[in-house]
Protein backbone atom coordinates (compact mmCIF):
# COMPACT_ATOMS: atom_id res chain seq x y z
CA UNK A 1 0.00 0.00 0.00
CA UNK A 2 1.64 3.22 -1.19
CA UNK A 3 1.18 6.48 0.52
CA UNK A 4 0.92 8.33 -2.26
CA UNK A 5 -2.01 10.22 -2.75
CA UNK A 6 -1.92 10.63 -6.66
CA UNK A 7 0.58 8.68 -9.20
CA UNK A 8 1.34 8.96 -12.77
CA UNK A 9 3.23 6.49 -14.08
CA UNK A 10 4.16 6.78 -17.67
CA UNK A 11 1.09 9.14 -18.31
CA UNK A 12 0.53 10.07 -22.16
CA UNK A 13 -1.67 12.51 -23.77
CA UNK A 14 -2.35 13.74 -27.33
CA UNK A 15 -4.73 15.89 -28.34
CA UNK A 16 -5.80 14.95 -32.47
CA UNK A 17 -2.09 14.79 -33.19
CA UNK A 18 -0.51 17.34 -31.53
CA UNK A 19 1.36 14.96 -28.03
CA UNK A 20 0.84 17.17 -25.24
CA UNK A 21 2.17 15.28 -22.16
CA UNK A 22 4.85 12.72 -22.78
CA UNK A 23 5.71 9.87 -20.36
CA UNK A 24 4.79 11.96 -17.30
CA UNK A 25 6.09 9.85 -13.82
CA UNK A 26 4.92 11.68 -10.65
CA UNK A 27 4.16 10.52 -7.37
CA UNK A 28 2.18 13.00 -5.01
CA UNK A 29 3.23 12.24 -1.19
CA UNK A 30 -0.07 12.44 1.36
CA UNK A 31 0.11 16.16 3.21
CA UNK A 32 2.35 17.79 0.46
CA UNK A 33 1.83 20.92 -1.15
CA UNK A 34 3.04 20.66 -4.83
CA UNK A 35 3.72 23.20 -7.41
CA UNK A 36 3.00 22.51 -10.92
CA UNK A 37 4.91 25.50 -13.14
CA UNK A 38 5.71 25.45 -16.51
CA UNK A 39 5.21 27.93 -19.88
CA UNK A 40 1.89 28.38 -21.66
CA UNK A 41 1.22 25.64 -23.29
CA UNK A 42 3.14 23.00 -21.31
CA UNK A 43 0.01 20.13 -20.46
CA UNK A 44 -0.42 21.72 -16.85
CA UNK A 45 -3.81 22.19 -17.20
CA UNK A 46 -3.96 18.72 -19.18
CA UNK A 47 -2.76 16.82 -16.11
CA UNK A 48 -5.04 17.77 -13.88
CA UNK A 49 -7.46 16.82 -16.04
CA UNK A 50 -6.11 13.42 -16.72
CA UNK A 51 -5.82 13.36 -12.38
CA UNK A 52 -9.62 14.44 -11.97
CA UNK A 53 -10.59 12.35 -14.64
CA UNK A 54 -12.33 14.99 -16.62
CA UNK A 55 -9.53 13.04 -19.94
CA UNK A 56 -8.59 9.81 -19.99
CA UNK A 57 -5.32 8.77 -20.80
CA UNK A 58 -3.75 7.80 -23.89
CA UNK A 59 -1.24 5.17 -22.77
CA UNK A 60 -0.06 4.89 -18.79
CA UNK A 61 -1.67 4.75 -15.62
CA UNK A 62 -2.93 6.95 -13.11
CA UNK A 63 -3.85 5.92 -9.55
CA UNK A 64 -5.41 7.79 -7.08
CA UNK A 65 -4.92 6.37 -3.40
CA UNK A 66 -2.97 3.72 -5.19
CA UNK A 67 -5.83 2.49 -6.83
CA UNK A 68 -6.17 2.95 -10.98
CA UNK A 69 -8.27 5.90 -11.87
CA UNK A 70 -11.12 3.81 -13.70
CA UNK A 71 -11.83 1.58 -10.52
CA UNK A 72 -11.27 4.93 -8.15
CA UNK A 73 -14.94 5.79 -6.47
CA UNK A 74 -14.42 8.04 -3.60
CA UNK A 75 -14.76 11.46 -5.66
CA UNK A 76 -15.43 13.49 -2.47
CA UNK A 77 -11.66 13.15 -1.39
CA UNK A 78 -10.39 14.94 -3.87
CA UNK A 79 -11.39 18.77 -4.29
CA UNK A 80 -10.53 20.64 -7.00
CA UNK A 81 -10.81 24.42 -7.91
CA UNK A 82 -10.64 25.48 -11.52
CA UNK A 83 -9.77 28.88 -13.13
CA UNK A 84 -12.40 30.96 -12.19
CA UNK A 85 -12.70 32.82 -15.58
CA UNK A 86 -13.94 30.41 -17.77
CA UNK A 87 -15.70 28.25 -15.22
CA UNK A 88 -18.70 30.38 -14.28
CA UNK A 89 -21.30 32.47 -15.31
CA UNK A 90 -20.95 36.00 -13.33
CA UNK A 91 -24.55 36.76 -13.58
CA UNK A 92 -26.27 33.35 -11.77
CA UNK A 93 -28.30 33.77 -9.15
CA UNK A 94 -26.86 32.07 -6.72
CA UNK A 95 -26.10 32.67 -2.52
CA UNK A 96 -22.46 31.67 -1.80
CA UNK A 97 -24.29 29.18 0.86
CA UNK A 98 -25.64 27.38 -2.07
CA UNK A 99 -22.67 27.71 -4.57
CA UNK A 100 -20.53 26.05 -0.99
CA UNK A 101 -23.45 23.36 -0.42
CA UNK A 102 -23.09 22.33 -4.25
CA UNK A 103 -19.40 20.86 -3.36
CA UNK A 104 -21.38 18.32 -1.03
CA UNK A 105 -23.75 16.88 -4.03
CA UNK A 106 -21.78 13.98 -4.22
CA UNK A 107 -21.10 13.16 -1.14
CA UNK A 108 -24.54 13.31 0.32
CA UNK A 109 -25.49 11.04 -2.50
CA UNK A 110 -28.60 10.70 -4.72
CA UNK A 111 -32.04 12.33 -3.46
CA UNK A 112 -30.68 13.63 0.02
CA UNK A 113 -31.45 17.25 0.67
CA UNK A 114 -27.78 18.56 1.31
CA UNK A 115 -28.47 22.24 2.59
CA UNK A 116 -30.00 21.11 5.93
CA UNK A 117 -28.21 17.80 6.68
CA UNK A 118 -24.86 19.35 6.59
CA UNK A 119 -25.57 22.96 7.57
CA UNK A 120 -22.74 23.17 10.09
CA UNK A 121 -20.14 21.80 7.39
CA UNK A 122 -20.85 24.32 4.96
CA UNK A 123 -20.88 27.01 7.65
CA UNK A 124 -17.35 26.04 8.51
CA UNK A 125 -16.48 25.83 4.90
CA UNK A 126 -17.74 29.34 4.55
CA UNK A 127 -15.70 30.83 7.53
CA UNK A 128 -12.74 28.80 6.90
CA UNK A 129 -12.40 30.77 4.06
CA UNK A 130 -13.37 33.81 5.68
CA UNK A 131 -16.45 34.70 4.16
CA UNK A 132 -19.29 34.16 6.30
CA UNK A 133 -20.42 38.21 6.26
CA UNK A 134 -21.59 37.53 3.07
CA UNK A 135 -23.37 33.85 2.89
CA UNK A 136 -26.49 34.96 1.91
CA UNK A 137 -25.52 37.27 -1.34
CA UNK A 138 -25.37 36.47 -4.59
CA UNK A 139 -22.08 34.89 -5.88
CA UNK A 140 -22.37 37.29 -8.68
CA UNK A 141 -21.79 40.77 -6.61
CA UNK A 142 -18.69 39.26 -5.01
CA UNK A 143 -14.89 40.46 -6.47
CA UNK A 144 -12.72 38.39 -8.15
CA UNK A 145 -11.05 37.12 -4.66
CA UNK A 146 -13.66 36.85 -2.98
CA UNK A 147 -15.57 34.28 -5.45
CA UNK A 148 -12.59 32.23 -5.38
CA UNK A 149 -12.55 32.11 -1.94
CA UNK A 150 -16.30 31.16 -2.14
CA UNK A 151 -14.81 28.44 -5.14
CA UNK A 152 -12.27 26.62 -2.05
CA UNK A 153 -15.07 26.86 0.39
CA UNK A 154 -16.94 24.82 -2.04
CA UNK A 155 -13.98 22.36 -3.03
CA UNK A 156 -13.28 21.78 0.99
CA UNK A 157 -16.75 21.63 2.42
CA UNK A 158 -16.33 17.37 1.81
CA UNK A 159 -13.14 17.31 3.85
CA UNK A 160 -11.15 16.10 0.64
CA UNK A 161 -7.84 15.03 1.70
CA UNK A 162 -6.55 16.19 -1.47
CA UNK A 163 -7.49 19.65 -2.81
CA UNK A 164 -6.41 20.37 -6.65
CA UNK A 165 -5.93 23.75 -8.14
CA UNK A 166 -5.64 25.23 -11.39
CA UNK A 167 -3.97 28.91 -11.33
CA UNK A 168 -6.56 29.70 -8.96
CA UNK A 169 -5.53 33.28 -8.53
CA UNK A 170 -6.04 34.62 -12.39
CA UNK A 171 -8.46 37.81 -11.91
CA UNK A 172 -7.56 38.35 -8.26
CA UNK A 173 -6.39 41.32 -7.32
CA UNK A 174 -2.75 41.56 -6.27
CA UNK A 175 -2.98 42.65 -2.92
CA UNK A 176 -5.31 39.82 -2.24
CA UNK A 177 -2.75 37.32 -3.92
CA UNK A 178 -0.40 36.68 -0.59
CA UNK A 179 -3.74 36.61 1.73
CA UNK A 180 -5.04 33.95 -0.70
CA UNK A 181 -1.95 31.97 -0.64
CA UNK A 182 -1.88 32.07 3.45
CA UNK A 183 -5.09 30.38 3.69
CA UNK A 184 -3.81 27.96 1.70
CA UNK A 185 -1.00 27.48 3.43
CA UNK A 186 -3.71 26.79 6.62
CA UNK A 187 -5.33 24.25 4.70
CA UNK A 188 -2.50 22.66 3.82
CA UNK A 189 -0.27 23.06 7.52
CA UNK A 190 -3.72 22.88 10.02
CA UNK A 191 -6.38 20.47 8.51
CA UNK A 192 -3.12 18.21 6.72
CA UNK A 193 -4.95 18.78 3.15
CA UNK A 194 -2.51 17.87 0.48
CA UNK A 195 -2.38 20.48 -2.37
CA UNK A 196 -1.72 20.40 -6.11
CA UNK A 197 -1.66 23.69 -7.53
CA UNK A 198 -0.68 24.89 -11.00
CA UNK A 199 0.41 28.41 -10.87
CA UNK A 200 2.63 31.47 -12.35
CA UNK A 201 3.14 33.08 -9.00
CA UNK A 202 6.22 31.09 -7.52
CA UNK A 203 7.77 33.98 -6.36
CA UNK A 204 4.48 33.98 -3.21
CA UNK A 205 4.27 30.35 -3.04
CA UNK A 206 7.72 29.30 -2.89
CA UNK A 207 8.03 29.14 0.60
CA UNK A 208 5.14 27.68 1.38
CA UNK A 209 5.44 24.39 -1.06
CA UNK A 210 6.89 20.97 -0.31
CA UNK A 211 7.65 19.80 -3.59
CA UNK A 212 7.91 21.30 -7.44
CA UNK A 213 6.52 19.70 -10.72
CA UNK A 214 8.17 21.52 -14.03
CA UNK A 215 6.33 20.22 -16.65
CA UNK A 216 6.97 21.07 -20.26
CA UNK A 217 5.21 18.33 -22.13
CA UNK A 218 7.74 16.11 -20.36
CA UNK A 219 8.21 16.51 -16.97
CA UNK A 220 11.65 17.80 -16.61
CA UNK A 221 11.85 18.14 -12.50
CA UNK A 222 10.03 16.90 -9.59
CA UNK A 223 11.15 16.34 -6.09
CA UNK A 224 10.94 18.33 -2.71
CA UNK A 225 11.86 21.46 -2.68
CA UNK A 226 15.29 21.02 -1.41
CA UNK A 227 16.06 18.86 -4.19
CA UNK A 228 15.18 21.96 -6.41
CA UNK A 229 17.61 23.90 -4.66
CA UNK A 230 20.65 21.40 -5.42
CA UNK A 231 19.66 21.11 -9.26
CA UNK A 232 19.03 24.95 -9.67
CA UNK A 233 22.98 25.22 -11.18
CA UNK A 234 21.63 23.17 -14.00
CA UNK A 235 20.83 24.48 -17.26
CA UNK A 236 16.81 24.08 -16.63
CA UNK A 237 16.87 27.94 -15.59
CA UNK A 238 17.59 28.72 -18.86
CA UNK A 239 15.17 26.42 -20.23
CA UNK A 240 11.87 27.90 -18.05
CA UNK A 241 13.16 31.19 -17.92
CA UNK A 242 11.39 33.30 -14.73
CA UNK A 243 9.90 30.71 -13.03
CA UNK A 244 13.32 29.03 -12.32
CA UNK A 245 14.55 32.31 -11.33
CA UNK A 246 12.03 33.26 -8.67
CA UNK A 247 11.80 30.14 -7.17
CA UNK A 248 15.65 30.18 -6.52
CA UNK A 249 15.80 33.32 -5.42
CA UNK A 250 13.15 33.22 -2.65
CA UNK A 251 14.61 30.33 -1.27
CA UNK A 252 16.49 32.47 0.99
CA UNK A 253 13.44 32.37 3.04
CA UNK A 254 13.35 28.91 3.51
CA UNK A 255 11.38 26.12 2.05
CA UNK A 256 9.80 23.95 4.66
CA UNK B 1 -65.37 34.02 -13.16
CA UNK B 2 -65.68 31.52 -9.99
CA UNK B 3 -69.31 30.99 -11.22
CA UNK B 4 -68.17 30.18 -14.97
CA UNK B 5 -65.44 27.89 -14.22
CA UNK B 6 -67.98 26.10 -11.99
CA UNK B 7 -70.32 25.63 -14.56
CA UNK B 8 -68.24 24.26 -18.03
CA UNK B 9 -66.15 22.19 -18.03
CA UNK B 10 -64.56 23.03 -20.61
CA UNK B 11 -63.02 26.08 -18.06
CA UNK B 12 -62.29 23.64 -15.19
CA UNK B 13 -60.15 22.06 -17.88
CA UNK B 14 -58.30 24.89 -19.04
CA UNK B 15 -57.70 26.46 -15.52
CA UNK B 16 -56.31 23.33 -13.98
CA UNK B 17 -53.68 22.53 -16.90
CA UNK B 18 -53.39 26.34 -16.82
CA UNK B 19 -52.13 26.06 -13.13
CA UNK B 20 -50.35 23.33 -13.52
CA UNK B 21 -47.98 24.40 -16.64
CA UNK B 22 -47.86 28.10 -14.57
CA UNK B 23 -45.64 25.61 -12.33
CA UNK B 24 -43.55 23.25 -14.06
CA UNK B 25 -43.22 25.60 -16.94
CA UNK B 26 -41.22 28.71 -14.84
CA UNK B 27 -39.68 26.10 -12.56
CA UNK B 28 -37.68 24.15 -15.27
CA UNK B 29 -37.56 27.05 -17.33
CA UNK B 30 -35.29 28.69 -14.34
CA UNK B 31 -32.83 25.96 -14.99
CA UNK B 32 -32.79 26.59 -18.99
CA UNK B 33 -32.31 30.26 -18.39
CA UNK B 34 -29.37 30.17 -16.41
CA UNK B 35 -27.70 27.30 -18.42
CA UNK B 36 -28.23 29.57 -22.00
CA UNK B 37 -30.85 27.51 -22.98
CA UNK B 38 -33.90 29.68 -23.72
CA UNK B 39 -33.29 29.47 -27.37
CA UNK B 40 -33.18 25.68 -27.33
CA UNK B 41 -37.01 25.49 -25.66
CA UNK B 42 -38.33 27.73 -28.47
CA UNK B 43 -36.46 25.09 -31.28
CA UNK B 44 -38.10 22.60 -29.82
CA UNK B 45 -41.93 23.77 -29.52
CA UNK B 46 -41.07 24.46 -33.40
CA UNK B 47 -40.45 21.08 -33.07
CA UNK B 48 -43.61 19.80 -31.47
CA UNK B 49 -45.47 21.51 -34.31
CA UNK B 50 -44.48 19.40 -37.05
CA UNK B 51 -45.62 16.79 -34.90
CA UNK B 52 -48.78 18.07 -33.92
CA UNK B 53 -49.33 18.94 -38.03
CA UNK B 54 -48.79 15.25 -38.59
CA UNK B 55 -50.85 14.15 -35.95
CA UNK B 56 -53.38 16.33 -37.82
CA UNK B 57 -52.88 15.52 -41.02
CA UNK B 58 -52.79 11.55 -40.23
CA UNK B 59 -56.20 11.78 -37.87
CA UNK B 60 -57.84 13.87 -41.21
CA UNK B 61 -56.59 11.14 -44.14
CA UNK B 62 -56.72 7.85 -42.29
CA UNK B 63 -59.91 6.49 -39.98
CA UNK B 64 -57.93 4.47 -38.01
CA UNK B 65 -55.93 7.67 -36.54
CA UNK B 66 -59.37 9.43 -36.10
CA UNK B 67 -59.36 10.63 -32.94
CA UNK B 68 -55.80 10.20 -31.83
CA UNK B 69 -54.73 13.62 -29.34
CA UNK B 70 -52.37 15.55 -31.74
CA UNK B 71 -50.88 15.80 -27.64
CA UNK B 72 -49.12 12.38 -28.24
CA UNK B 73 -47.55 13.20 -31.72
CA UNK B 74 -46.46 16.51 -30.79
CA UNK B 75 -44.54 15.41 -27.37
CA UNK B 76 -42.74 12.19 -29.31
CA UNK B 77 -41.18 14.40 -31.80
CA UNK B 78 -40.30 17.21 -28.92
CA UNK B 79 -38.62 14.48 -27.32
CA UNK B 80 -37.55 13.27 -30.61
CA UNK B 81 -35.99 16.77 -31.43
CA UNK B 82 -34.55 17.06 -28.00
CA UNK B 83 -32.16 14.03 -28.72
CA UNK B 84 -31.45 15.27 -31.92
CA UNK B 85 -30.58 18.62 -30.88
CA UNK B 86 -27.62 17.00 -28.17
CA UNK B 87 -26.40 14.84 -31.65
CA UNK B 88 -25.91 18.20 -33.73
CA UNK B 89 -24.33 19.84 -30.84
CA UNK B 90 -22.13 17.10 -30.61
CA UNK B 91 -20.99 17.28 -34.25
CA UNK B 92 -20.70 21.16 -34.58
CA UNK B 93 -18.47 21.47 -31.52
CA UNK B 94 -17.89 24.47 -31.78
CA UNK B 95 -20.91 26.38 -33.31
CA UNK B 96 -23.40 24.66 -30.50
CA UNK B 97 -26.19 27.18 -31.92
CA UNK B 98 -26.53 26.03 -35.04
CA UNK B 99 -28.41 23.57 -33.41
CA UNK B 100 -31.20 25.81 -32.92
CA UNK B 101 -31.48 27.38 -36.39
CA UNK B 102 -31.58 23.79 -37.71
CA UNK B 103 -34.34 22.06 -35.83
CA UNK B 104 -36.18 25.58 -35.61
CA UNK B 105 -36.80 25.76 -39.71
CA UNK B 106 -36.75 22.02 -39.77
CA UNK B 107 -40.00 21.90 -37.32
CA UNK B 108 -41.32 24.53 -39.23
CA UNK B 109 -40.78 23.24 -42.72
CA UNK B 110 -42.16 20.04 -41.66
CA UNK B 111 -44.83 20.87 -39.87
CA UNK B 112 -46.13 23.29 -42.90
CA UNK B 113 -45.76 20.33 -45.53
CA UNK B 114 -48.43 18.49 -43.13
CA UNK B 115 -50.44 21.32 -42.90
CA UNK B 116 -50.39 21.85 -46.39
CA UNK B 117 -51.55 18.21 -47.16
CA UNK B 118 -53.93 18.26 -44.71
CA UNK B 119 -55.70 21.63 -46.65
CA UNK B 120 -54.48 24.64 -44.51
CA UNK B 121 -55.36 25.77 -41.66
CA UNK B 122 -58.58 25.44 -39.41
CA UNK B 123 -59.42 26.18 -36.27
CA UNK B 124 -58.05 23.04 -34.35
CA UNK B 125 -54.28 24.09 -35.36
CA UNK B 126 -55.07 27.61 -34.93
CA UNK B 127 -55.77 26.51 -30.76
CA UNK B 128 -52.42 24.75 -30.83
CA UNK B 129 -50.46 27.78 -32.50
CA UNK B 130 -52.06 30.29 -30.23
CA UNK B 131 -53.74 28.23 -26.99
CA UNK B 132 -56.98 28.13 -26.76
CA UNK B 133 -59.33 28.76 -23.58
CA UNK B 134 -61.80 26.11 -24.66
CA UNK B 135 -59.86 23.67 -26.55
CA UNK B 136 -58.58 21.75 -23.51
CA UNK B 137 -60.28 18.44 -22.98
CA UNK B 138 -59.80 15.98 -20.28
CA UNK B 139 -57.97 13.58 -21.83
CA UNK B 140 -55.16 16.52 -22.47
CA UNK B 141 -55.94 17.49 -18.56
CA UNK B 142 -54.97 13.87 -17.81
CA UNK B 143 -51.55 14.03 -20.15
CA UNK B 144 -50.82 17.42 -19.17
CA UNK B 145 -51.15 16.10 -15.07
CA UNK B 146 -48.79 13.10 -16.02
CA UNK B 147 -46.11 15.54 -17.19
CA UNK B 148 -46.01 17.72 -14.24
CA UNK B 149 -46.12 14.29 -11.68
CA UNK B 150 -42.87 13.41 -13.72
CA UNK B 151 -41.25 16.45 -14.05
CA UNK B 152 -42.19 17.81 -10.37
CA UNK B 153 -40.89 14.85 -8.96
CA UNK B 154 -37.49 14.65 -10.91
CA UNK B 155 -36.68 18.25 -10.07
CA UNK B 156 -37.00 17.74 -6.53
CA UNK B 157 -35.22 14.87 -6.26
CA UNK B 158 -32.15 15.47 -8.22
CA UNK B 159 -32.50 19.06 -7.19
CA UNK B 160 -28.45 19.09 -6.81
CA UNK B 161 -27.34 17.42 -9.32
CA UNK B 162 -29.78 19.50 -11.51
CA UNK B 163 -28.17 23.13 -9.64
CA UNK B 164 -24.57 22.11 -9.95
CA UNK B 165 -24.75 20.79 -13.70
CA UNK B 166 -26.02 24.44 -14.11
CA UNK B 167 -23.71 26.52 -12.79
CA UNK B 168 -20.48 24.48 -13.14
CA UNK B 169 -20.87 21.22 -15.29
CA UNK B 170 -17.06 21.23 -15.02
CA UNK B 171 -16.78 21.15 -11.50
CA UNK B 172 -19.74 18.49 -11.21
CA UNK B 173 -17.45 16.09 -13.58
CA UNK B 174 -14.79 16.51 -11.52
CA UNK B 175 -16.85 15.41 -8.58
CA UNK B 176 -18.09 12.14 -10.32
CA UNK B 177 -21.18 13.23 -11.49
CA UNK B 178 -22.22 11.98 -14.37
CA UNK B 179 -23.45 14.90 -16.31
CA UNK B 180 -24.42 13.57 -19.66
CA UNK B 181 -27.02 11.32 -18.45
CA UNK B 182 -28.33 14.67 -16.38
CA UNK B 183 -28.34 16.44 -19.47
CA UNK B 184 -30.10 14.20 -20.88
CA UNK B 185 -33.10 13.67 -18.39
CA UNK B 186 -32.86 17.70 -18.10
CA UNK B 187 -33.94 17.64 -22.10
CA UNK B 188 -36.70 15.63 -22.04
CA UNK B 189 -37.76 17.31 -19.70
CA UNK B 190 -37.67 20.54 -21.41
CA UNK B 191 -39.49 18.91 -24.52
CA UNK B 192 -42.27 17.15 -22.44
CA UNK B 193 -42.99 20.65 -20.62
CA UNK B 194 -43.27 22.21 -23.81
CA UNK B 195 -45.53 19.41 -25.21
CA UNK B 196 -47.55 19.93 -21.92
CA UNK B 197 -47.95 23.68 -22.60
CA UNK B 198 -48.82 24.57 -25.76
CA UNK B 199 -52.48 23.47 -25.12
CA UNK B 200 -52.60 26.48 -22.84
CA UNK B 201 -50.02 29.29 -24.25
CA UNK B 202 -49.49 27.97 -28.12
CA UNK B 203 -47.10 25.92 -29.60
CA UNK B 204 -45.56 29.52 -30.75
CA UNK B 205 -45.91 31.23 -27.53
CA UNK B 206 -44.26 27.97 -25.05
CA UNK B 207 -40.97 29.59 -24.81
CA UNK B 208 -42.41 32.84 -22.98
CA UNK B 209 -43.80 30.81 -20.17
CA UNK B 210 -40.41 29.47 -19.32
CA UNK B 211 -38.35 32.56 -19.76
CA UNK B 212 -40.25 35.65 -19.14
CA UNK B 213 -41.12 34.91 -15.51
CA UNK B 214 -37.62 33.76 -14.62
CA UNK B 215 -36.40 36.73 -16.37
CA UNK B 216 -38.50 38.97 -14.03
CA UNK B 217 -37.61 37.31 -10.97
CA UNK B 218 -33.50 37.03 -11.64
CA UNK B 219 -33.72 40.95 -10.90
CA UNK B 220 -35.57 40.64 -7.92
CA UNK B 221 -34.06 37.19 -5.89
CA UNK B 222 -31.71 36.45 -3.47
CA UNK B 223 -30.14 32.94 -4.52
CA UNK B 224 -31.38 30.39 -6.97
CA UNK B 225 -34.35 28.68 -4.76
CA UNK B 226 -35.89 32.42 -4.54
CA UNK B 227 -35.57 32.88 -8.30
CA UNK B 228 -37.01 28.99 -9.19
CA UNK B 229 -39.96 30.35 -6.26
CA UNK B 230 -40.56 33.83 -7.93
CA UNK B 231 -40.44 32.41 -11.36
CA UNK B 232 -43.03 30.26 -10.70
CA UNK B 233 -45.47 32.31 -8.48
CA UNK B 234 -45.15 35.20 -11.71
CA UNK B 235 -45.86 32.74 -13.73
CA UNK B 236 -49.03 31.63 -12.40
CA UNK B 237 -50.01 35.08 -12.29
CA UNK B 238 -49.56 35.40 -15.76
CA UNK B 239 -51.25 32.43 -16.72
CA UNK B 240 -54.46 32.91 -14.47
CA UNK B 241 -54.49 36.42 -15.66
CA UNK B 242 -54.59 35.65 -18.99
CA UNK B 243 -56.71 33.17 -19.26
CA UNK B 244 -59.80 35.03 -17.12
CA UNK B 245 -58.90 37.98 -19.86
CA UNK B 246 -58.46 35.44 -22.90
CA UNK B 247 -62.22 34.58 -21.94
CA UNK B 248 -63.81 37.30 -21.08
CA UNK B 249 -62.29 39.14 -23.78
CA UNK B 250 -62.35 36.72 -26.64
CA UNK B 251 -59.27 36.28 -27.25
CA UNK B 252 -56.17 33.62 -27.60
CA UNK B 253 -54.71 32.90 -24.01
CA UNK B 254 -51.38 33.21 -25.61
CA UNK B 255 -51.32 36.21 -26.14
CA UNK B 256 -53.02 37.64 -22.80
CA UNK B 257 -50.34 35.18 -20.99
CA UNK B 258 -47.67 36.75 -22.82
CA UNK B 259 -48.88 40.25 -22.44
CA UNK B 260 -49.16 39.74 -18.66
CA UNK B 261 -45.58 38.22 -18.00
CA UNK B 262 -43.96 41.03 -19.47
CA UNK B 263 -46.30 43.62 -17.78
CA UNK B 264 -45.27 41.41 -14.82
CA UNK B 265 -41.38 41.51 -16.31
CA UNK B 266 -41.51 45.50 -16.71
CA UNK B 267 -42.63 45.84 -13.44
CA UNK B 268 -39.53 43.79 -12.14
CA UNK B 269 -36.64 45.72 -14.30
CA UNK B 270 -38.57 48.94 -12.90
CA UNK B 271 -39.23 48.25 -9.05
CA UNK B 272 -35.84 47.06 -8.77
CA UNK B 273 -34.43 50.03 -10.75
CA UNK B 274 -36.53 52.56 -8.57
CA UNK B 275 -35.02 50.64 -5.45
CA UNK B 276 -31.28 50.93 -6.57
CA UNK B 277 -31.86 54.69 -7.10
CA UNK B 278 -33.66 55.17 -3.70
CA UNK B 279 -30.77 52.96 -2.31
CA UNK B 280 -27.76 54.98 -4.01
Amino acid sequence: MSHHVIELINVNYRYDKEQVLTDINLAVPEGAFLAVVGPNGSGKSTMLKLILGLLKSKGGEVKLFGKPISKFREWEKIGYVSQKANAFNTGFPATVYEVVASGLTKKAGLFSRVERKYKSEIIDAIQAVGMQDFSNRNIGELSGGQQQRVFIARAIVSRPQVLILDEPTVGVDAKNVQTFYDMLERLNVELGITLVLVTHDTGTVSNKITHVACLNNTLHFHGSAEDFEQVKDQDLSAFYGHDIQTIHHNHSHGVH
Amino acid sequence: MLEAIITYEFLQNAFAAGILIGLIAPLLGAFIVVRRLSLIADALSHVTLSGIAASLFLSKTFVMFNGLNPLWLGMGFSVAGSLLIERLRAVYKHYQELAIPILLSGGIGVGVIFISLADGFNTDLFSYLFGSVSAVGRSDLYLITGIAVIVLLIVFLLYKELFLLSFDEEFGKASGLSTKALHLIFMVMTALVIAASMRIVGILLVSSLMTLPVAAAMRLAKGFKQTIGLSVLFGEIAVIVGLISAFYLDLAPGGTIVVSSIIILLAAIGYRNWFAVKKS
